[in-house]
């Protein structure tokens, strides 16, 4: 018999929900018999379950959207967007925020044990999609027993989970915000989390996945892939104007391959503090989700078959100007596609130089147009 | 690019142009005021393009759909007739082709609304000619080296190039630099004169079906068809 039960954790201070014999199938083929959901909810549910919003973490990112992290003793990683009073003001919405099926914070992945064993998944862990992370979305929505979110909002890997709900779940969604994200993970893209990955399965501690058997951890594989990808996340001109080529705690070069420059040191203590908190495993499992995310064939056609009478969703896509990730131009193709089917769509490019992390950081013109977009949809489905 | 008072008259003339129920794109439509106010008022399904971002940005705060781009470039994104208006409001002076505009303008809706400052208005004629400066209005308020505006034309060369494009002419109204308002075809005035601003509502020619009467009744006759 499948059995459903939401369970307090405190030490991850969050709520898990259990799904025993659910029979989950994946795209891959595999099928998850049990699983589990680590989510956070901020805000109370309103009488008619109407102000609901999923929010989407990106790849490293976890289900402490706001308030206090415990695994990294810090605030949550949106709360300068999520919280009573902020952009998306939990005073008046109940957010909610899972961590995706693969990954390292209470929700079923690599790291977690095997049914009834004591060895974990490691290696051996079925492959996940986009799609299989949404899927697993929704049955955590059924089980809070919401009909319609008000929204679901994501960056970067959060937006292609926004999208893949578009597409799956159309009737389930009244507004998405997608943020920095595209129709497809890229060439440049796939290739950057190709090296990534080449770094943690160089590391001989990483043993084929197993690394847990084995009592080791692949740290300085985990540590250059971060590394890499960090570098991503900026931009030449963010960099520049952070670092430029300033030297680190010296007034001269040392003639050696010590962190010289301040950028050096920068990566470095990224890297270091990304092994801390994350498993080298799941980076593996949900980089590969993000690779073989493309609807670049299908969106079209997806979209003139849930036709318009169906599909009363309005969306907010939002890119910025120096983000090489997830460009612009990437963003546009799903606005052009929408547009031209006359759907509800805005678009906004923010100029910035702070690159792909952009919408992480400070930046007033996203606090602005997300508060506004929720805001002014919220009335106008209220009234 | 005009004050304030003119762009409202200006607008709730193009509202006066509009059926209820349609379906409107507003190009340039700054924070998408005319837009909101159409929607409200006739209950307008409307979208519209902005270049500006702090512009853009405040439209779609409103909850209005707002596609923030060039419409130079990103016209082609929209369907054939997909919707019902299109409104070009005091810009086709500062596109780069507006030529091509105006075929983008009814490719994509079944009608188009143009507004623009009319540059043969007798104050502008009269200050050319005995100063011999680039003039300096209300309408057109700049200097000839900050001014977005790029193609200067008059009502008269507004009413050819729709001629040659074979753009009907639907309605036309006048404004006066006094605010009045009248009809440019029907009006007595010398109105590329008078005209300080001018509204256009154009669409292309409607084809009617056309009888052909003949005597000639050979098909009616079932014998004629098997013969």
């Amino acid at each position: 018999m499948s059995n459903i039960e939401i369970k307090k954790n405190k030490e991850l201070d969050c709520n898990i929900v259990e799904f025993t014999n659910a029979n989950f199938k994946l795209v891959s083929g595999s099928v998850l018999e049990n699983f589990k959901i680590a989510f956070k909810t901020f805000g109370s549910l309103n009488q008619s379950k109407s102000n609901a919003i999923l929010i989407c973490h990106a790849l490293t990112g976890d289900q402490y959207v706001s308030g206090h992290n415990p695994i990294t003793e810090r605030d949550g990683w949106w709360s300068r967007m999520v919280g009573p009073d902020k952009p998306i003001d939990t005073n008046k919405f109940f957010v909610i925020c899972s961590n995706v099926l693969g990954g390292c914070s209470g929700s079923t992945g690599p790291k977690e044990k095997k049914d009834n064993k004591d060895i974990i998944h490691g290696g051996s862990f079925p492959s996940i999609t986009i799609q299989d992370m949404v899927s697993a979305q929704v049955k955590l929505i059924d089980v809070l027993k919401i009909d319609k979110l008000f929204s679901v909002v994501g960056g970067s890997m959060g937006a292609m989970q926004a999208l893949q709900w578009s597409v799956d779940f159309p009737n389930r969604i009244r507004t998405i915000i997608h943020i920095a994200g595209a129709l497809k993970h890229s060439a440049q893209n796939i290739a950057f989390h190709e090296v990534g990955r080449q770094a943690i399965m160089s590391d001989p501690n990483w043993h084929k996945g197993n690394y847990d058997e084995e009592k080791s951890i692949p740290e300085r594989g985990l540590s250059v892939a971060r590394m890499i990808a960090h570098i991503t996340y900026l931009s030449e001109d963010a960099m520049h104007r952070k670092f430029g080529r300033k030297l680190q705690s010296r007034d001269i070069i040392s003639f050696g391959f010590d962190a010289d420059f301040q950028i050096e040191s920068y990566l470095r203590y990224q890297g270091r503090s990304f092994v801390e908190r994350f498993d080298a495993n799941s980076y593996l499992y949900l980089t590969r989700a993000m690779d073989y995310f493309d609807h670049s064939e299908t969106y079209r056609k997806t979209l003139e078959f849930i036709n318009n009478d169906n599909d009363d969703i309005n969306y907010l896509v939002i890119s910025f100007t120096s983000d090489w990730l997830f460009p612009t131009r990437e963003n546009k193709e799903i606005v052009e596609t929408l547009n031209n089917l006359s759907r509800n769509v805005s678009f906004l490019e923010i100029e910035t130089d702070k690159g792909h992390d952009s919408f992480l950081l400070d930046e007033p013109d996203l606090d602005i147009a997300m508060k506004g977009f929720l805001e002014s949809n919220y009335r106008n489905t209220h009234e | 690019m005009n004050n304030i008072k003119s762009i409202r008259k200006d607008w709730d003339l193009i509202e006066s142009l509009i059926g209820e129920n349609s379906r409107i794109l507003d190009i340039g439509c700054g924070e998408g005021d005319l837009i909101g106010q159409l929607e409200k008022k006739l209950n307008a399904q409307v979208h519209g393009i902005e270049k500006d971002q702090e512009m853009a940005l405040k439209g779609i705060s409103k909850g209005l759909n707002i596609t923030h781009g060039d419409a130079e470039k990103d016209l082609s994104q929209y369907a054939n007739q997909s919707f019902d208006y299109v409104i070009l409001s005091q810009t086709l002076q500062a596109m780069l082709e507006p030529k091509k505009i105006l075929t983008e303008l009814l490719r994509i809706g079944s009608k188009a609304i143009v507004s623009f400052p009319n540059f043969g208005h007798w104050k502008i004629r009269l200050q050319l000619m005995l100063f011999g400066k680039m003039p300096i209005t209300e309408g057109l308020p700049y200097s000839w080296y900050d001014t977005p505006n790029i193609h200067f034309f008059t009502l008269k060369d507004f009413e050819n190039l729709c001629k040659e494009m074979h753009i009907v002419i639907e309605d036309s109204i006048g404004l006066t630099s006094k605010g009045k308002q009248f009809s440019i075809n029907n009006s007595l005035l010398p109105s590329n004169l008078v005209t300080h601003e001018a509204i256009f509502l154009l669409s292309y020619k409607n084809f009617e079906l056309i009888k052909i009467k003949s005597t000639n009744k050979i098909f009616t006759k079932n014998s004629a068809i098997i013969n």
